[in-house]
């Protein structure tokens, strides 16, 4: 369970002003729910995924994790990142036994625990590749892997496909739906776009624009599981879910998008 | 039957093509060669022929001729100081001594520079003064400090690769991928780990760039002490032969630290292929 009590997040900018990225925010998260913060670019969804890994501490409030308060870094996470988590220097099957080397597991037995994640996500075969030699998508594969492989309770992933090309993100989107599906962890996934969040959430969170962004809806999604990611954008429920959020975060779009051309 | 002739055909035709564009690679291939050497036969051809001719004055300029006939008489018959191969392994031990301490310290303080921000902060500016020194400066200090043999080639060459390894060790370490850095760390990687894991390998691209430059530099240091005050070594041989006004040999002493320099940097380019063998497997 991730418990966000009050957090907020304050940087002191280099003219000496203190600039609010996170105002009070109150959120919780379940075991094993699938829980997607959107809102407009620069409100700090990626502050609010930092906080919960903790790679930053919170100014104000804290930041609980099975009810004991978070210090120091996440032991119970995993992140995908929007960017790369395959280390190049790393062969992938060393890529995706990483998590289980660092913990003292004999190099025989993350091996094979290795091979299975990535049979798993379908890389069998490139256990011997280098990152630079896969493509995209397949380097997401290999960061899944490499996050789940370490059974964790949480799974961060931050804008985690929005570098890759349409048909294979939602390629990637079912895949993680069908792995999460068999295993108990709560899931943040920040993203901007409005509709791979209702596809894959339980939940839906709209922050408002920063600065000092905090919660402005927190939606439900009711969809029936398992769902197809391409297909479920046609469903009608889909739609009205979607409108009436879209409602709620145009207005933060806007604002947003006044500031920047305000800026 | 008849699918199988055509498809015989087809695969005759792909062959052909392909010795085709083989051909033509191989055409290119050549034609620069023959470019390339047709340079140096001019430069140096031209240089012989105006030698020969005392359009140019031989005592000043030399000739190609001359210089290989130079090198050969040190080969076989050995310097005026001694037979060359003794002056040869100094100057070449000096090198890749100053080079591997020059090295080891580089990367160490850059490690350490790079990695603790406090340390970074008080000593950043000392190092850049001591950075824009020139460094030849050092040399008669040096040969005060440690004699004329090798110990002071030794500290100049260091003092001249030290910081070219330091600044790209810093730079590499300070330049690792801040995801890569929180990944290892919530996948639990502590202090010891990351620094194996990821900086490390990380900054070792930037480390094993530097080594081609900071080769060459250590070879610069090592000759120009030879130069300023030593007994022994190619640097000693090029100032004897240009006391003697013999152009000749000074020519011949650069023929064959040119030829070091272009061995070393060879051996390091494989050096470089050993170890950073993810950037390189590519197919």
């Amino acid at each position: 369970m991730i418990e966000l009590i009050g957090a907020s997040k304050e940087f002191i900018k280099p003219s000496g002003e203190i600039h609010t990225v996170l105002n009070n925010i109150n959120l919780i998260v379940g075991k094993g729910e699938f829980c997607s913060i959107v809102g407009p670019t620069g409100c700090g969804k990626s502050t609010t995924l930092n906080l919960i890994a903790g790679f930053e501490q919170p100014s104000k409030g804290k930041v609980q994790i099975q009810g004991t308060q978070l210090q120091g870094i996440n032991k119970h996470a995993a992140c995908v990142f929007q960017t790369e988590n395959a280390f190049p220097w790393k062969t992938v099957i060393d890529n995706v036994s990483l998590g289980l080397r660092l913990d003292g597991v004999k190099k025989e037995e993350a091996y094979s625990e290795a091979r299975k994640w990535i049979e798993k996500v379908g890389l069998k075969g490139f256990e011997g590749h280098y990152p630079h030699q896969l493509s995209g998508g397949m380097r997401k594969r290999v960061a899944l892997a490499q996050c789940l492989i370490t059974q964790p309770e949480i799974l961060l992933m931050d804008e985690s496909f929005s570098a890759l090309d349409v048909h294979t993100r939602a390629l990637m989107e079912n895949e993680l739906l069908s792995i999460w599906e068999e295993t108990s962890a709560s899931v943040i996934f920040i993203t901007h776009d409005l509709e791979e969040a209702i596809a894959l959430s339980d939940r839906v969170i709209v922050l408002t624009a920063g600065p000092a962004a905090t919660i402005k809806g927190d939606y439900k999604i009711d969809l029936e599981r398992p769902r197809n990611v391409s297909e479920i954008r046609f469903d009608p429920q889909f739609m009205k879910l979607h409108e009436q959020i879209w409602n709620d975060l145009r207005d933060e779009v806007f604002i947003s998008y006044a500031h920047a051309n305000n800026a | 039957m008849h699918t199988q002739t055509m498809l015989d055909n087809k695969q005759d035709e792909v062959l052909l093509r392909k010795k085709e564009l083989q051909m033509k690679a191989a055409k290119i291939k050549i034609r620069n060669l023959s470019l390339q050497i047709a340079v140096a036969v001019i430069i140096f051809g031209s240089w012989e022929l105006l030698a020969s001719n005392r359009y140019i004055d031989p005592f000043f300029f030399s000739s190609p001729g001359a210089i290989i006939n130079q090198i050969k008489e040190w080969i076989f018959e050995g310097t005026s100081q001694g037979p060359l191969y003794i002056h040869f392994i100094v100057t070449f031990e000096e090198t890749i001594l100053s080079f591997i301490i020059g090295v080891v310290l580089g990367v160490l303080a850059g490690y350490m520079l790079g990695s603790n921000d406090i340390l970074a902060v008080i000593f950043g500016p000392y190092i850049q003064m001591l950075n824009a020194l020139p460094r030849v400066v050092l040399a008669p200090i040096f040969i005060i400090w440690f004699g004329l043999g090798m110990p002071s080639k030794i500290a100049l060459g260091v003092t001249l690769t030290f910081f070219i390894v330091f600044f790209n060790a810093f730079q590499g370490v300070r330049e690792v991928d801040r995801n890569l850095l929180n990944n290892a760390r919530l996948l639990g990687a502590n202090k010891k780990q990351l620094a194996k894991h990821v900086i490390i390998p990380s900054a070792l691209t930037w480390i094993l760039s530097s080594l081609h430059a900071s080769f060459g530099f250590a070879l610069v240091g090592v000759v120009v002490g030879e130069f300023i005050g030593s007994t022994k070594g190619l640097g000693f041989l090029i100032a004897q032969a240009q006391g003697a006004f013999n152009t000749t040999g000074v020519f011949a002493g650069m023929v064959i630290l040119s030829i070091t320099s272009l061995l070393a940097t060879w051996g390091v380019g494989k050096l470089e292929k050993r170890f950073v063998a993810w950037r390189f497997v590519r197919q």
